[in-house]
C-alpha cells in the first residue's frame, strides 16, 4: 500500500523543503522506496537541499507534458537505497502543471514506491492546488510564530475543504529556552489554537543549516537534535507509536543548580 | 538574576500570551470567511429570537466562528460559538 503525502504550510520559509528531504531520507533509511516530488516550479530547492542539483536532466514539467518518461526524470540518490527525486522545473511556465496531471503522476508512481512525498510551494494559489491534488494525507509545517500559525490555520481549512481530512501538524524550529521563559508559544498553545493532531516537533538546530550547506539531510546525523526529531517523525508516519522527544537541553540555571546538588545531568 | 526577579514581580504578560491572544482574534475573522457585518447580522437575529423567551445581556453577547473536532473525532469542522449571558428567564413561555 503506497501513500502520497503532501508537505505544506502556507507561509514560506518555515521548513517544508527541509522537512520533505528529511522525512524522505528517513523513510528510505527504514528500507522504504520513496520518491520526493518538488512542485515549486520556478523556485525549486529540494534538489539543492538533497545535494542532487548537478544531476538534473528532466523535470516535473517534462514528465507532465510527456517530453520524457517518468523513469527518465527520476534522480536516484546513490547514498540511500530506494530514494528518488523528481525535481521541479526552474525555467518553465508553471501553468504546464494542473491537478489532473498531478493525480495521474502520483497514481503512476504508486506502482513503484511505498511513499510519494510532495513538497508544496508556499501560498494558496495554483501551485498549492496542484501539490495537494494527488495526496492521500497532508503534513502542515509551522513554526511558533503568529504569522506561520495563522497561515497554517488557513491551509488546514483549505485542506479540509479539498477532502484532505485530518492533516497532521509539524511544529518546526521550537526553541525550548524561549518557550520556558514565556517568549515563544508552546506546543500546547499551538495545538490549542489549530485543533489538529501533532506528528512531531523539531527543535531549532544549527545543524540543519550545516547539513543543508553540505546537501546531506540532518536525519542522517546521529548527533543532530533535529535529526533525532525527524527520525521519530519518520517512524510515526510508518504507523509506529513514538513518544515526543524531550525538547532541547535544560536551561543553564537549572543545570547549574542540579550540578550544585550533584544530581544526574542528562 | 536581578532581571529575573523584576520579571517575577512585574505583572506584565509574557510575549507568548500576547501572541496567542492576537492569533485567536485574527483567526476568528480568517476562519469565518465572512465579514464582521455578517456576524453582526447573525448576532442581531439570535438576540431577536432569544429575547422572546429570556432577557439577555446584549452588550456582553459574544459570537464567534471557530473550529472544533467533529463528533466522530476524524475531522475538524467549523463551529459557531455564542456566549449569551441571560439576565432572567421570562415567564410567558411557561
Amino acid at each position: 500500500m503506497s501513500e502520497v503525502i503532501v508537505i505544506t504550510s502556507g507561509k514560506g520559509g518555515v521548513g517544508k523543503t527541509t522537512t520533505t528531504a528529511n522525512i524522505g531520507t528517513g523513510l528510505a533509511l527504514q528500507g522504504k522506496k520513496v520518491v520526493l516530488i518538488d512542485t515549486d516550479i520556478g523556485l525549486r530547492n529540494l534538489d539543492v537541499v538533497m545535494g542532487l542539483e548537478n544531476r538534473i536532466v528532466y523535470d516535473l514539467v517534462d514528465v507532465i507534458e510527456g517530453t520524457c518518461r517518468i523513469k527518465q526524470a527520476l534522480i536516484k540518490d546513490k547514498r540511500f537505497e530506494g530514494l528518488y527525486l523528481l525535481p521541479a522545473a526552474q525555467t518553465r511556465d508553471k501553468s504546464a502543471v494542473n491537478p489532473e496531471g498531478m493525480i495521474k503522476l502520483c497514481d503512476e508512481l504508486r506502482n513503484d514506491f511505498d511513499y510519494i512525498l510532495v513538497d508544496c510551494p508556499a501560498g494558496i494559489e495554483q501551485g498549492f492546488k496542484n501539490a495537494i491534488a494527488g495526496a492521500d494525507r497532508a503534513i502542515v509545517v509551522t513554526t511558533p510564530e503568529v504569522s506561520a500559525v495563522r497561515d497554517a490555520d488557513r491551509i488546514i481549512g483549505l485542506l479540509e475543504a479539498n477532502e484532505l481530512k485530518n492533516p497532521k501538524l509539524l511544529i518546526n524550529r521550537v526553541r525550548h529556552d524561549m518557550v520556558k521563559r514565556g517568549d515563544m508559544m508552546s506546543i500546547d498553545d499551538i495545538i490549542d489554537i489549530l485543533a489538529i493532531d501533532l506528528i512531531g516537533v523539531v527543535p531549532d538546530d544549527e545543524k540543519i543549516i550545516v547539513s543543508t550547506n553540505k546537501g546531506e539531510p540532518a536525519v542522517t546525523d546521529n548527533k543532530s537534535m533535529a535529526g533525532e526529531a525527524y527520525r521519530a517523525i519518520t517512524r510515526r508516519i510508518m504507523g509506529e507509536d513514538v513518544p515526543l522527544l524531550n525538547l532541547g537541553p535544560e536551561d543553564g540555571f537549572m543545570l547549574k543548580i542540579k550540578k550544585l546538588f550533584g544530581l544526574k545531568v542528562n | 538574576m536581578l532581571l529575573d526577579l523584576s520579571k517575577l514581580f512585574s505583572r506584565s504578560k509574557n510575549s507568548k500570551d500576547l501572541a496567542k491572544e492576537r492569533l485567536k482574534l485574527v483567526l476568528i475573522h480568517d476562519r469565518a470567511n465572512v465579514s464582521p457585518q455578517f456576524l453582526e447580522m447573525v448576532k442581531g437575529e439570535i438576540i431577536k429570537v432569544i429575547s422572546n423567551y429570556m432577557d439577555v445581556d446584549e452588550d456582553s453577547l459574544d459570537i464567534q466562528m471557530t473550529r472544533t473536532k467533529s463528533e466522530d473525532g476524524d475531522s475538524v469542522v467549523p463551529a459557531l460559538v455564542a456566549n449569551i449571558p441571560i439576565r432572567s428567564v421570562k415567564n410567558s413561555g411557561k
